[in-house]
């Protein structure tokens, strides 16, 4: 059973890779390996009341990949997970799928992943 | 759950293993001044082993963005350049002839061929090439007027078209150097600080700052801004990811911004929903400037507008009154206003707009930054203004001054140095002074494109002798005609470099490059918007030795004094600045009031914002209240406009390269070009050499609509070339509504520096006065007929010199379409053709990591 999670808010996530980056220095994974990713539903049109942005659905969701560890290093030492860290939309959450889970019921566009056991 | 943090720690301390030396992230690797808090983990070894983010920092908090987190692999990466090194100029366009020498033979070289420039050919026949984002960029001045003594200091791009013709307009339309979106970063306690409001409208025009922090502002401080409420206006003509979070996007046709602005102007205006107050008491011009937006020739209406920039009239309407009505509102407005011929007026109308609804200086406005007073004034602001509130109305204009540029000089002190060193016949002999005397006199830099001429043509006299300093040059970030440029530059008789990586430029025509510093290898200051912004001043702390690397800012001391400068010796002869930390005291960290090493303690100081400094009399060096303009008021007539010839009030201009307009043009070259998108892997034309960013954003990409790649029988991922009278290059397509039908965006700054590094045209030299064809006259200026002309040279097919001609998108873009004032350059809205390509042009990433993914 997982008992830990990332809280991931869609609203905000503004795709900057940060989180796919800081992962890859932590844990040193090559080019072509990934501990998280970054998945791009968008830019579409999801109706006609104009030719705006506003108009498309355009999210940017942070997927762990299976070699997430949740930075169990890290995470003993005291410290957050490096994507949380860094994250520069501060849409990022670490912490006992418990408690995530009880703010995800707070917000929508909000998901919560429990990626490793 | 609860985590451990590092929060008042100071600037250098131990963790574990490791020595951590806090410090404000600002170039080598390049990026605007924002100041990123980063925490540098130095091993037992002086190795750095890793990087994270500074929760210290009021502004980042620890976040950062994929670049910094990559540093460790730019600082050891196996290409980079960190020993002065020399190679015979007949050997140019070969890697393998690089020579490994001293800095005192680098100095004592370079001394030789200083001598000889000045006293064969007159000191103006050596160049200074600068570029954008470095902290040595800003320095381009003084290692040119300073350092060298020649008056030829040179941003390459195409009528300075980054910033400077927004900061100009700055100048001479509101008296202060730049009014950033307000986000707090100033103040204490930055959103929770009491005074501040959060604004109920951003409008982001020509601007993601998500991606680029340009100029200085922090992009995700938009996101902190919308959980607390700010709404969106977006105005850009592509969909980006801010824009789909926006109460309105006005998709506008590139190069039409200055319509739309007018539009809001009219709007706003003819709907009273105007700030009155400030607009009697702080504005000059008002009448003739609405009189000039309702005038049926030269002004604007929404539903002109509308069909100007493409976009519904009910939209223009919506945003206007959005904005109009938020109090505050703030605009973060970006390089699409500088990337066009219009875009002074751009500039001047949406400085009004800010003006005219009251938005200049108040929290969660425009903040602009206080400047020192003129010595012997008193600086008691209370004291000063209530002496000077009456004398405010009679305020007198004084066309004398309308070149008075001390709102910049006052914002970055001591910035005239090597300009006031130079005799008044070497000033005017400034490349381009005759023709645009308002942009010579404020940056103190050669015009650019008059530049272009004097390296193709030799006109009005020959460059001999280049230094390309902070900028790729030939990489399509800066210069337009890149290919005119390389043409030019293989005739300089000698040519020096600093730099971290050998660039394509520096492959191509370089005979000595000297190791420039990273972030982590120097001390150095970095302020918030070049210091014109009220944000912060952060220290970057040395924390590593790599080889034998030095700062600019070392180079600029040690070389000035090798070359036995005047203006860089105190009274006594000595150095007038003895070292880095004295430089950056007495030229950077001033707006602190601390020397370096004390603003270093704390590594970042948050200068406080003190609104409305127009009633205090901070914003002028005489402390009188008002602004630094010639009537002491916000000028919506510009007295500076009209004394260099140019229209004291706004109007429209239709793009020089419109195919939406002109049928002819749209026969050739149907589809609107317009480039620059920033992306998070790259700045400009750096980080192509670290293999997890390149894996990010591994080729140069082409956005098309669907239904045009539809109808040429494009394929998404499909290589295309685009072509113009000017040039062509190759992208790989990336089919998106991001972009509206009939307008293509490109990346920009791209070479692929795993790639063949030899020259293949290093035998071919075309004579200056060859390079170019001469294209009919493009406009009189100053008495001086400017023409464009095509560069008759074409490498698009070469591989060598690290492919820097396959995706050149700025060999499509000509000199010299200019604003009147010399400011602007059509990189945003150009035009070109599309074809399919069957052959693929796909990045080898095994050849990335191959190359670059072993750290020395």
């Amino acid at each position: 059973m997982a008992e830990y999670g990332l809280l991931i808010d869609y609203e905000y996530c503004t795709g900057c890779e940060t989180c796919v980056v800081a992962c890859k220095e932590e844990h040193g994974f090559p080019v072509g390996k990934w501990g998280i990713r970054v998945l791009d539903d968008g830019p579409w049109q999801k109706d006609d009341s104009g030719e705006g942005g506003n108009c498309f659905n355009w999210n940017k969701i942070p997927v762990p990949t299976d070699l997430c560890d949740l930075c169990a290093g890290r995470v003993a030492a005291g410290k957050e997970p490096t994507c949380v860290h860094h994250c520069q939309a501060f849409c990022m959450r670490f912490g006992t799928i418990e408690e995530l889970a009880a703010e995800l019921a707070g917000k929508p566009k909000q998901v919560l992943w429990a990626p490793c056991a | 759950m609860e985590f451990k943090n590092d929060l008042g720690k100071p600037w250098k301390y131990e963790d574990g293993d490791f020595t951590v030396v806090r410090t404000s992230m600002w170039s080598p690797p390049g990026c605007h001044p924002v100041g990123c808090g980063l925490k540098l983990y130095v091993d037992a070894e002086g190795r750095l082993d890793h990087v994270e983010g500074d929760e210290n920092n009021p502004i980042t908090k620890g976040r950062l963005c994929a670049r910094c987190l990559a540093l460790k692999d730019y600082v050891y990466n196996p290409s980079r350049v960190i020993y002065p090194m020399k190679r015979d100029p007949k050997d140019r366009g070969q890697h393998d002839k690089w020579e490994r020498i001293t800095w005192d033979e680098a100095y004592a070289l370079i001394k030789e061929k200083r001598d000889y420039f000045r006293d064969t050919y007159g000191p103006e026949s050596m160049a200074v090439f600068s570029g954008t984002g470095r902290s040595g960029g800003i320095l381009v001045a003084d290692m040119a007027q300073a350092v060298l003594g020649t008056p030829n200091a040179c941003y390459t791009q195409s009528g300075y078209a980054c910033y400077q013709p927004r900061s100009m307009s700055c100048s001479h339309v509101l008296g202060a150097y730049y009014p950033e979106m307000d986000y707090a970063g100033g103040l204490e306690g930055t959103y929770d600080n009491p005074v501040y409001r959060v604004p109920e409208v951003i409008v982001m025009w020509g601007k993601m700052a998500l991606a680029s922090n340009g100029d200085g502002l922090w992009g995700h401080a938009v996101i902190d801004l919308m959980k607390r409420g700010a709404k969106l206006i977006s105005v850009d003509p592509r969909v980006n990811w801010l824009a789909t979070r926006a109460e309105v996007h006005l998709r506008v046709r590139p190069g039409t911004d200055t319509a739309l602005a007018m539009a809001w102007l009219s709007i706003i205006i003819n709907e009273d929903l105007y700030d009155h107050d400030f607009v009697e008491k702080w504005t000059y011009g008002f009448e003739e400037f609405s009189a000039r937006i309702n005038d049926p020739d030269k002004g604007m209406t929404p539903e002109r507008a509308a069909e100007i920039c493409e976009v519904p009239v009910e939209d223009i309407y919506r945003a206007a009154r959005l904005y109009a009505a938020a109090k505050p509102a703030s605009i973060a407005w970006g390089l699409a206003f500088d990337q066009n011929q219009n875009g002074n007026q751009a500039a001047h109308c949406v400085l009004a707009l800010m003006a005219i609804c009251g938005n200049i200086d108040v929290p969660g406005g425009q903040i602009i930054a206080e400047i020192d007073p003129a010595p012997g004034v008193e600086d008691d602001a209370e004291a000063q203004a209530a002496a000077e509130a009456a004398a405010m109305e009679g305020s007198t204009l004084d066309i004398d001054k309308a070149d008075d540029t001390s709102a910049e000089d006052a914002a970055r002190p001591q910035r005239r140095i090597g300009w006031d060193s130079l005799s008044d016949d070497l000033k005017g002999k400034t490349i381009g002074y005759d023709e645009y005397p308002l942009y010579v006199d404020n940056i103190r830099n050669a015009q650019a494109d008059m530049m272009f001429d004097a390296v193709t043509k030799g006109e009005p006299y020959r460059i001999r002798m280049g230094w390309i300093q902070s900028t790729a040059l030939l990489t399509p970030t800066c210069c337009a005609q890149p290919t005119g440029w390389y043409e030019g530059c293989k005739n300089l008789e000698w040519c020096m470099a600093t730099d971290c990586f050998i660039t394509p430029a520096i492959e191509a025509f370089a005979d000595l490059v000297l190791p420039l510093a990273s972030c982590a290898e120097k001390d150095d200051v970095v302020m918030t918007h070049y210091a014109g912004s009220p944000v912060t001043l952060g220290s970057v702390n040395k924390a590593v030795d790599v080889g034998e690397v030095k700062s600019d800012i070392q180079i600029l001391i040690e070389l000035g004094e090798y070359l036995e400068m005047d203006c860089l010796k105190d009274e006594d002869g000595g150095r007038l600045f003895k070292d880095e930390a004295d430089f950056l005291t007495q030229r950077r960290a001033r707006p602190a009031k601390m020397p370096f090493e004390d603003l270093r303690d704390q590594v970042v100081f948050q200068r406080g914002v003190n609104y409305r400094k127009y009633e205090t009399g901070k914003l002028r060096p005489d402390r009188k209240p008002g602004f630094l303009t010639p009537t002491g008021r916000v000028e919506l007539w510009s007295t500076a406009y009209a004394h260099y010839g140019e229209d004291p009030l706004p109007y429209y201009q239709e793009p020089a390269f419109s195919p939406h307009k002109d049928p002819e043009l749209a026969a050739k070259y149907p589809f609107i070009l317009t480039t620059g998108a920033r992306n998070y892997a790259s700045f400009h034309a750096e980080h192509r050499q670290i293999p997890v960013l390149r894996e990010l954003h591994p080729d140069p990409i082409i956005e098309i609509n669907p239904e045009d790649a539809a109808q040429l029988g494009v394929a998404d991922g499909q290589w295309v070339e685009i072509r113009n009278d000017y040039g062509r290059a190759k992208f790989k397509a990336v089919v998106s509504p991001i972009v509206k039908k009939g307008v293509v965006q490109t990346d920009h700054g791209w070479w692929f520096p795993e790639r063949q590094a030899d020259d293949d045209a290093r035998d071919t030299i075309l004579p200056v006065g060859e390079i170019v064809e001469d294209h009919e006259v493009q406009a009189v200026i100053n008495g001086k007929e400017i023409k464009d002309g095509f560069v008759k040279a074409d490498h698009a097919d070469e591989r060598g010199l690290y492919g820097v001609w396959q995706s050149n998108v700025n060999d499509l873009v000509s000199n010299h379409y200019n604003s009147r004032l010399g400011y602007g350059g059509p990189y945003k809205c150009n035009c070109c053709s599309v074809t399919p390509l069957q052959e693929s042009y796909d990045t080898d990433m095994n050849l990335v990591v191959e190359k670059f993914g072993e750290l020395v």
